[in-house]
């Protein structure tokens, strides 16, 4: 195996200055790996990812919302080259090469089931259907790493209003876009496509739960979820369903991807739990992206304030 | 033609080459890192590469002897000390990486760790069999210890390789295609001794024995 070419070469590096102090920084790398007390914090310069380029798609009009945390945000390069999207492949840096000729347009959303007004959604219609927010959410995946990332979207109860659910409805059924000629690799993914998840109604009406269409001011990149999906910040990423094509307000209980793979590791809620571990690994710490040292995971991954009443009275260890 | 083959196995240079091809894996996490192309998560990504070399090496060496043996061409025993090595090189590579950058030395929770997680408790044995391979590895050591006895140990690998693939298998979250991959080659390679070692059990102490150790 040999080096792999570079996706895109940045201008950056070609600068000989650039390439000078890089040289300068792993002298002084390899210099305290030899030492041992500083070493932690200069080896970290030389494990640090690279900066960003990207082009850009930018949503106008967009608000920024109270909903946001003042920690640092993770680049936009690593949050759109380290994914996680079975679809386009299960390593981390598949989906931003597997993604690139998604097709995401025309792009239709169909909700219906437990509603008075079923009806589909074109993706303009989406992006004009209520005001766009910018809301800085931590993101926790199940993985034990973590990101800062900048989304862009509305809560999803402003659509739901628009459906107007039934009495009838008590769970929200979310279903992912899946083509295998355009996602050839999902049937390796070693999980069942397409890709389904599921909320309580009272989840996905909680105002934290956001109907996402871009992110650091843009559209969504394909590897990220484009043209639109879910996040829910008090849950664990994979929840957070991508490249969503239906919606539906039922009844009972709907299927969950993950645990349909494996129901011994994943449940229905999968919310961020310190105190309940993966069956093979440790939740109670994470790796923000970008940083060094592990920090401990919070409670709904810091929003149980605004969540955890969603859950009061529950054993959340039976349900995981 | 076979005497060309064999005369560049004996060299001393291709010894040399082989060397530095091993270093290869180092060497591109070094030139990865120095251009800030170890992704997100860069603890994660070297800790994978190297867990792969592992693997890799770990198999590489289980392929001497039947490769000796199918190829006719048993020169190329001179090459498996240092693929053996190299596998606990990249070993103590990943060992560490976990220690030191991963778990920045939480003693307390990697023990706990060791203990809970199986995937952890099977890789940290697979680790602890390859370590007094790596000791007695030398000339001093197979003549301090005699052939038979030095073999008898060093048939550890075969279970630190088996214990590498569940370790990998074990820690996948549903993409099991690879850590299978090496799983399959690992079975190839051990079943390939089967037949020797059976033959030689019906001929009771014949002259099929599988290759005694020698220092080169």
């Amino acid at each position: 195996m040999l080096i792999k070419r570079a996706p895109e070469l940045q201008s950056s590096e070609q600068t000989p200055k650039q390439i000078y102090l890089e040289r300068r920084k792993f002298i002084a790398g390899l210099s305290l790996a030899a030492g041992a007390s500083l070493a932690g914090k200069n080896l970290w310069n030389l494990l640090a990812p690279s900066a960003h380029v990207h082009a850009s798609n930018k949503l106008s009009g967009v608000v920024k919302s109270s909903y946001r945390t003042d920690e640092t945000q993770t680049p936009y390069e690593d949050a759109t080259h380290y994914n996680n999207f079975y679809e386009f492949g299960t390593d981390k840096s598949d989906p931003a090469k597997n993604a690139q000729n998604f097709r995401t347009s025309p792009w239709t959303v169909t909700v219906d089931g437990e509603v008075k007004k079923p009806r589909k959604f074109s993706m303009d219609e989406i992006l004009k259907l209520a005001p766009l927010e910018e809301r800085v959410y931590r993101h926790r995946c199940v993985e034990a790493w973590s990101m800062v990332v900048p989304w862009i979207g509305y809560s999803f109860s402003e659509l739901a209003k628009l459906v107007e659910p039934t009495p009838k409805a008590r769970y929200v059924a979310f279903e992912s876009y899946y083509d295998p000629r355009q996602m050839p690799l999902g049937s390796r993914a070693g999980i069942p496509l397409p890709y389904v998840d599921g909320l309580r109604l009272d989840e996905a009406m909680h105002p934290l739960a956001l109907l996402t269409v871009g992110m650091y001011g843009e559209s969504l990149p394909n590897q990220d979820g484009a043209p639109v999906r879910m996040i829910l910040p008090w849950k664990y990423g994979f929840k957070s369903i991508k490249s969503l094509v239906r919606i539906r307000f039922v009844k009972d209980q709907p299927p969950v991807t993950w645990n349909l793979a494996n129901s011994r590791e994943y449940g229905f809620y999968s919310n961020v739990n310190p105190a309940v571990d993966h069956p093979r690994w440790t939740q109670a710490k994470e790796r923000r992206l970008g940083e060094f040292f592990k920090r401990p995971t919070l409670m709904f991954n810091g929003y149980a304030d605004q969540v955890a009443g969603l859950y009061s009275g529950m054993d959340l260890r039976k349900n995981f | 033609m076979r005497t060309f083959l064999e005369r560049i196995l004996l060299s001393r240079w291709t010894k040399a080459v082989v060397f530095l091809l091993c270093l290869g894996p180092l060497a591109r996490l070094l030139w990865l890192a120095l251009h800030h192309r170890l992704s997100a998560n860069p603890i994660e990504f070297i800790t994978h590469a190297t867990g792969d070399w592992i693997l890799r090496f770990l198999l590489l060496t289980l392929a001497i002897t039947p490769l000796r043996r199918l190829l006719g061409l048993p020169q190329l025993i001179r090459y498996r000390r240092m693929l053996g090595l190299f596998a606990f090189f990249y070993a103590f590579l990943h060992f560490s990486i976990w220690i030191g950058l991963d778990q920045f030395f939480a003693w307390d929770d990697m023990w706990r760790d060791i203990q809970k997680r199986r995937y952890i408790t099977v890789g940290f044995a697979g680790f602890l069999l390859l370590l007094p391979l790596a000791v007695t590895s030398t000339a001093g050591w197979i003549r301090r210890l005699g052939g038979r006895r030095w073999q008898q140990l060093h048939r550890a690998i075969y279970f630190a390789a088996a214990a590498g693939v569940v370790h990998y298998y074990w820690l996948v979250k549903s993409d099991v295609r690879k850590p299978v991959a090496y799983g399959a080659a690992a079975a190839v390679l051990l079943l390939l001794r089967l037949d020797p070692w059976l033959l030689k059990k019906k001929k009771t102490g014949a002259n099929l024995a599988p290759a005694t150790p020698q220092s080169d």
